[in-house]
């Protein structure tokens, strides 16, 4: 099971963002729980300037815009 | 398991040479398209049963060619810049202005601003990541002010509508506007006028987080490019429709010397009413600028429309909202205040010289 954080305000982008995080994982065949952070305070604490960002296991791995399809694939199996 | 065995190998299906011929040979076929628009759009006018030179005639041969000819420059922009922004992000940008002082970076900060990728709905992250790296206040500003107001889309409409002196002007100005008020709001040290969390903030700023894997190659940069097109084409073609649209109406159908009166040079007081007008209503580039060539074309004055827009732009009300959230209303009113001067000059400025 991997822990998954989407960093976002709540827009649109970010809600596409937490969909491909779960279209992802069920391609490779990852179970992952996947974790809205809409909170201002808490997206700058983890060092998110530019949103959605995306951590995995609380390593982040993205930020700004939407994520390529592949690599997703290869942060949620790494 | 290493990344690779699993990644699927959709990525680079067409090797990169073909890429790049086919972005040129893309080129190539914009332009021939683009030089047949005005030839093209007149056939077009020819088959409705009105005289080209009445009223209906007027406004649907405006119509028939803003409307394409908008559209090729915005997705040739659109594509250029997205390819470009690719080479920034916001990460790079604070990391280049701290520790940068106040002038020069501020001029740094408007300038980044137009090139680096921005979305507004990142404004509250993007201002606290900022301060909290110990980007001075005012710098913070100058690029939140230059970075939604000197967008490529206002700059493509203004050069396709209106004419490549406006956009120029307006690229000049909004850059200027950004600069001297970020200059400004940094000196009245404002810093205790944040909310109270922002300034307890550390964020991941003193360990600048890495981002592995983010290396791009061309081809990738290509497929930023084409989803930038993708992604403005499905935010702005009704509003540009739309514009447009209203637009044709006001060129076919008022009469020439009444926007001279109200929008005119020599009604001083249009000016900051346009600015006040412009705060509430919110709008994309895209929505406004059809309407602002149609009014220039009857006569408004150029400084006015341009106060408009910018006011339109720059001083959004929902942005505000937003941007509430760290501020504290005083320091919003400032903001308003300082930025609002600015569009004041310039629109007073533009009115006196041209």
């Amino acid at each position: 099971m991997k822990h998954v954080k989407v960093y976002g305000p709540g827009c649109k982008r970010c809600e596409t963002t937490e969909q491909m995080v779960k279209d992802a994982a069920a391609r490779v065949g990852v179970e992952v729980d996947v974790e809205k952070v809409t909170d201002p305070k808490a997206i700058a604490m983890a060092g998110v300037i530019s949103t959605p960002g995306i951590a995995v296991d609380g390593k982040l791995v993205h930020a700004g815009g939407l994520p390529d399809r592949s690599r997703l694939e290869s942060w949620i199996l790494a | 398991m290493t990344s690779e065995t699993h990644t699927p190998h959709s990525r680079h299906e067409f090797p990169a040479w073909s890429w790049h011929v086919g972005v040129a040979a893309a080129a190539v076929a914009w332009w021939l398209v683009y030089r047949q628009l005005l030839p093209a759009s007149a056939r077009m006018t020819a088959l409705f049963p009105v005289q080209p030179d009445s009223h209906a005639g007027s406004a649907i041969a405006f119509f028939l060619y803003d409307v394409p000819k908008v559209m090729m420059l915005l997705a040739l922009i659109v594509f250029a810049m997205g390819v470009v922004r690719s080479f920034f992000s916001p990460e790079k940008t604070r990391a280049f202005l701290s520790g940068k002082r106040e002038g020069a970076g501020n001029v740094m900060a408007a300038g980044l601003g137009v090139l680096t990728p921005f979305c507004s709905c990142s404004a509250v992250p993007l201002f606290i990541g900022f301060v909290s790296a110990g980007i001075p206040l005012g710098v913070t500003f100058s690029f939140l002010i230059s970075a939604p107001m000197v967008n490529e889309v206002a700059l493509v409409l203004l050069f396709g509508l209106v004419g490549w002196k406006v956009a120029v002007t307006y690229l000049v100005f909004g850059l200027a506007i950004a600069i001297v008020a970020g200059f400004v709001i940094g000196n009245l040290r404002l810093e205790g006028w944040l909310q109270d969390w922002v300034r307890d903030i550390h964020s991941g700023a003193d360990a600048p987080v890495v981002i592995d894997g983010e290396q791009l190659s061309m081809v990738d940069r290509y497929r930023l490019g084409i989803e930038a097109v993708r992604e403005i084409f499905a935010k702005v073609w009704i509003w540009i429709i739309l514009g447009i649209g209203v637009g044709a109406l006001i060129h076919g159908y008022v009469p020439e010397d009444l926007m001279a009166r109200i929008m005119g040079a020599n009604a001083w007081w249009s000016v900051p009413a346009a600015v006040v007008i412009g705060i509430p209503m919110y709008t994309n580039a895209a929505g406004v600028i059809p309407i602002v060539e149609a009014l220039l074309g009857k006569g408004a004055a150029v400084g006015t429309v341009l106060a408009f827009m910018m006011s339109v732009i720059a001083l959004s009300l929902p942005e505000m909202i937003i941007l509430r959230q760290v501020l504290t209303l005083r320091l919003i009113a400032v903001f308003i205040g300082v930025v609002g001067s600015g569009i004041l000059a310039v629109g007073f400025l533009f009115n006196a010289i041209f």
